[in-house]
């Protein structure tokens, strides 16, 4: 079933998400993180750092920590409904702002901005950009996925 | 590391992690919150159509961002970008390479342009793409 393109444009509501300090460790312990700027707060503050950073994908994981209702590529409630199995992680690309600290709290808007087919619609493509925000409203970060769905 | 010597060229520390197991992928999942039942559930990855539970890609960007890290500081990162390009099979060791393509000014900073893959040890390309990184 193709998606749906009056998905395309929609803006999804903000969500607050709070980035947690045992998260960042666990996240450092699960890649296997060897920089301890990442899971030790002296080291971070000796390497000049409030506290532990967000690492360069951790946005990602907010971000799917916090998802979207409105525009959502698997609900089918609120959003594309998609089905689960029939979806790849196509592209993903960060810009960065201002760092991401433990204890920051982040509010993110996730735009559906392009939706296209290939191959004759077999394949279809949904880029979706994802900006990060602090409470004074400065940008963080941004991001996007692009999610391939197969069709074929 | 004196970064004035940076030219195009320049080949970053090659990064290796792995090989993926299947306790790698549990606690991927659950530090990363991607809750996706293809990465750590072998028979619903099966009925899916799959041989077995495969490595997240954004497991092996966080890989690469490892490399990157250790290069330079993050906040010298500016932007990047990747296209995965295969699943990563399970059992795979991860190897990040990346060099300087291209040396660039941004708003007077000197900044790298620098082609990045990941690469299995059975030589399959699985992420490939670009990142910005500022050398001052």
């Amino acid at each position: 079933m193709p998606v749906d393109r009056k998905h395309l444009g929609e803006v999804s509501e903000p969500r607050v998400i709070d980035v947690e300090k045992g998260q960042l460790r666990f996240f450092a312990k699960a890649t296997n993180e060897t920089n301890p700027i990442y899971f030790d707060e002296d080291a971070a503050r000796a390497a000049g750092h409030p506290t532990i950073p967000a690492p360069p994908t951790f946005l990602f994981s907010l971000a799917l920590g916090a998802p979207a209702k409105r525009g959502n590529v698997l609900d089918a409630e609120n959003g594309m409904g998609v089905d689960m199995r029939r979806i790849l992680h196509g592209e993903q690309k960060f810009e960065y702002h201002r760092p991401i600290y433990a204890g920051d709290r982040v509010t993110l808007v996730t735009t559906t901005s392009e939706i296209y087919d290939k191959k004759g619609g077999a394949l279809e493509f949904i880029a979706q950009d994802t900006e990060a925000t602090n409470d004074a409203g400065e940008l963080l970060a941004s991001m996007r996925v692009v999610t391939v769905v197969r069709n074929g | 590391m004196d970064n004035e010597t940076i030219k195009v060229g320049y080949t970053l520390p090659t990064h290796t992690q792995g090989p993926i197991s299947r306790a790698t992928l549990a606690l991927f999942a659950g530090a990363s919150n991607d809750y996706v039942p293809l990465h750590i559930d072998s028979d619903y990855a099966k009925a899916a159509g799959m041989d077995d539970v495969f490595g997240h890609g954004m497991l092996s960007m966080a890989y690469l961002a490892q490399m990157l890290t250790h290069w330079r500081p993050q906040a010298a990162l500016l932007r990047w970008n990747v296209r995965f390009t295969a699943i990563t099979p399970l059992y795979a060791t991860v190897i990040s390479t990346g060099e300087v393509a291209e040396i660039l000014e941004e708003a007077g900073r000197r900044v790298a342009r620098i082609t990045i893959r990941t690469t299995t040890d059975a030589g399959l390309v699985t992420l490939d793409g670009e990142a910005f990184v500022a050398l001052d």
